[in-house]
């Protein structure tokens, strides 16, 4: 499935596995509850990790693993629920995240500039088509009033 | 940001105003092309209803009844003489010829044409205004005093510090999916003229004991179907830190308010529900882990105080004695400087309200040529300068007694000069039936059969200081609940039925009214508030206001005489 990431239309082979489905192999997501009862064999697997953060997440929760963790998908499960761009402003500003912070869910091109203000890097769009138009939108604004985390 | 003269509005030299730099000016005409290749998408159907309703919404574009509703915002009320004839341009050329003040101090038009906002957008933009945020579930337009920088009971000029928060709102990357619409008030004087117990946010200017300036701190306020007074969350935060404590406030709103239901997701019941003990747990705590570094400087709050200063006041024009004579020999010119103007700090001046509350026109409106007029006298008696206020007027700030005889004649002549600031006639009134699609009730026709009722000038100067507020329904545009009397608009099996309210309250001693009784059908709405006036008569004491007597005596004896 093609994505965006650092700003170029990529090839991405991650899953969003399921709490029930099995783990197989390659780059998977979890959910955050899922994360807290399996970290071990998590942190074992031998593709890499990332966990997804619903908006009622605690993003504390995972701040102490943050190490462990290649990718952060904040969840947009309607494109109106703003909670994903508070949740990747503080991995970035305040857990100092470096990794990949990928929006995921039913949100649309035009919330792709503030996303990517907030930290976010990488961008699953369900519609893969909008991927232009959506990096196309990262030029929209060349000034800002606010400090940003991209 | 680097002050440039660049865009300077013409008569700079003169005005008393924030001035566009190059990268203001840059940040609107970008969204003027955002904006116009969303709504090209919009028509050519590739983007979808409700994505377009929402990034159309943050764009101040409502679609009401009969055609969409622009809302311009009016930073914290200021208008220079250029924006308002460029507001008068925009009423001829895309809409009825009208505009429409609202109360958070916005511009409104009702009839423009989907299509054409974007070119809207541009002209607004090539006099530095625009319509970010003016609605949606974001933050908004940021109000505050008309009186701000005139006054005789300010603490402290509250508009660099509206000007600030206007720049941090302003596509604030992270806040602008909130649960529910957010608002912010500051207020700069003792007397409260911004409503600002009744907002999402209240801002006080104060001086602490050592005499820094600080803010006193409220949330939680706010109208609508739940009307609550705000709570104090933080009883004085040092001024450098307005920004980390308002980024904090939204961003513990922006988890934790409720996004199950659009009743209850204003940040009013995220304090009610979780008390304002623990939300003042959460803010504080939020905020000690960003306040450092994010400090406003000293020299960011000179360089924008830089716009506000006093303009070039002429030192002698106490000395003028005509204003006295004119006075004593025209009666009507002494009523109207006795309701709608207002002390000055500068002697020999004052702030002069352009009423836009004639009895035949609809509260708040304002046509073209009145725009273009309002226009002219700024610039030629008040530094080129005017200003919306919460009550849906304009006000000039800066007049000299000595103008003040001229100014009446001309705003007079132009239907402009009622002399009703503060009487019941000056009744703040939301579109209702007649526009907005969410309307329950009228609320224009019920305003103009009160001014019918009030047609006798002298009873009516009687009656003195009554707020009126009539809202078409339970959303409380009009903030029908912190009306001295509050008229709120109620369907019934699809009939226009009306719910009063007494005793409510915007200001210091902020209130919300009481209800009087079953509502009304549309045709006892304006007897019963006759009656009203007429209870208050017999029952005030010497010099006593509306609201006071209410408190007096309460609610009974204007129940009886009404059921
Ligand atoms: S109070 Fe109701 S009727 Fe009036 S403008 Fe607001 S939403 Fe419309």
């Amino acid at each position: 499935m093609k994505i965006i990431k650092d700003e170029q239309i990529i090839e991405d082979s991650w899953r969003h596995i399921t709490d029930d489905e099995e783990i197989g192999s390659g780059d998977i997501t979890v959910s955050l509850s899922r994360w807290n009862k399996e970290k071990k064999v998590l942190l074992a697997h031998q593709g890499k990790v990332g966990v997804r953060i619903a908006p009622t997440d605690k993003i504390e929760e995972i701040s102490a693993n943050l190490n462990d963790i290649s990718l952060v998908a904040v969840e947009l499960p309607v494109f109106t629920d703003g909670r994903a761009f508070s949740h990747a402003r503080l991995l970035r500003s305040r857990y100092g995240y470096k990794g990949e912070i990928r929006a995921i869910g039913k949100y649309i091109p035009d919330q792709v500039f503030y996303l990517h203000r907030v930290g976010v890097n990488a961008f699953e769009l369900e519609n893969t088509e909008e991927l232009p138009l959506a990096l196309s939108t990262l030029n929209d604004f060349t000034v800002e009033y606010q400090v940003s985390s991209n | 940001m680097m002050i440039s003269l660049e865009f300077s509005l013409g008569i700079s030299e003169k005005h008393l105003m924030y001035q566009y730099n190059d990268d203001d000016q840059t940040l609107i005409n970008e969204r003027v092309t955002q904006y116009r290749g969303q709504t090209e998408r919009y028509l050519k159907g590739e983007l979808g209803e409700d994505e377009f309703r929402t990034l159309r919404l943050m764009n101040g574009l409502y679609i009401q009844t009969h055609a969409p509703m622009l809302r311009v915002a009016g930073p914290y009320g200021l208008l220079s003489s250029k924006q308002l004839r460029m507001l008068a341009h925009i009423s001829r050329k895309y809409d009825k010829s009208y505009a429409h003040i609202t109360t958070r101090q916005n511009i409104q038009f009702n009839w423009p044409d989907l299509k054409d906002v974007p070119n809207i957008l541009a002209d607004l933009a090539s006099v530095q205004m625009h319509a970010i945020q003016t609605s949606g579930n974001c933050l908004r337009n940021t109000t505050t005093d008309h009186l701000a920088g005139v006054c005789i009971d300010e603490i402290e000029d509250p508009r660099p510090y509206c000007e600030i928060i206007r720049q941090w709102t302003v596509l604030h990357p992270e806040f602008a999916y909130l649960p529910r619409k957010f608002k912010i008030a500051v207020s700069g004087a003792k007397q409260d003229r911004a409503a600002t117990q009744l907002h999402d946010i209240g801002l006080h200017l104060i001086k602490n004991d050592t005499g820094e300036i600080g803010f006193r701190v409220l949330v939680g306020g706010g109208l609508g179907r739940t009307p609550v007074i705000g709570k104090v969350i933080r009883p004085f935060l040092a001024k450098e830190h307005l920004l980390s404590y308002l980024e904090a406030i939204v961003r513990v709103y922006n988890l934790n308010g409720r996004r199950d239901n659009k009743y209850k997701a204003r940040i009013k019941i995220l304090v009610k529900e979780s008390g304002i003990e623990q939300m003042t747990e959460w803010v504080e705590a939020e905020w000690l882990q960003i306040k450092d570094g994010m400090e406003v400087t000293d020299s960011r709050f000179n360089e924008i105080k830089a716009y506000f200063i006093p303009p070039a006041y002429e030192p002698d024009a106490e000395q003028d004695k005509s204003f006295d004579s004119n006075k004593a020999q025209s009666t009507a010119f002494a009523t109207w400087v006795k309701y709608n103007t207002a002390d000055h700090k500068i002697p020999g001046y004052r702030a002069a309200f352009v009423s836009l509350k004639a009895p035949d026109s609809p509260p708040g409106d304002i046509t073209d040529k009145q725009l273009d007029a309002i226009a002219d006298l700024a610039d030629q008696y008040s530094f080129g300068e005017a200003r919306n206020t919460h009550r849906q007027n304009i006000v000039l700030a800066d007049i000299k007694q000595a103008d003040l005889f001229d100014l009446w004649q001309k705003l007079d002549a132009l239907a402009l000069a009622t002399p009703n600031i503060g009487t019941a006639t000056d009744m703040i009134c939301c579109p209702g039936l007649d526009f907005c699609g969410l309307a329950n009730a009228g609320s224009i026709d019920i305003a103009k059969e009160i001014n019918e009722a009030l047609d006798d000038i002298d009873y009516l100067h009687d009656i003195g200081d009554i707020k009126i507020n009539m809202s078409g329904c339970m959303n409380g545009c009009a903030h029908q609940s912190v009306g001295h009397i509050g008229i709120l608009g109620v369907d019934k099996k699809g009939v226009e039925w009306y719910q009063l309210t007494l005793g409510g309250s915007s200001e210091n001693e902020a209130a919300l009214g009481e209800r009087l009784g079953p509502a009304l059908a549309k045709e006892q709405v304006t007897q019963a508030v006759s009656t009203i006036l007429k209870i208050y008569i017999e029952n005030r004491l010497e010099q006593e206001v509306f609201l006071d007597t209410v408190k007096r005596i309460g609610i009974n004896p204007f129940k009886k005489a009404i059921y």
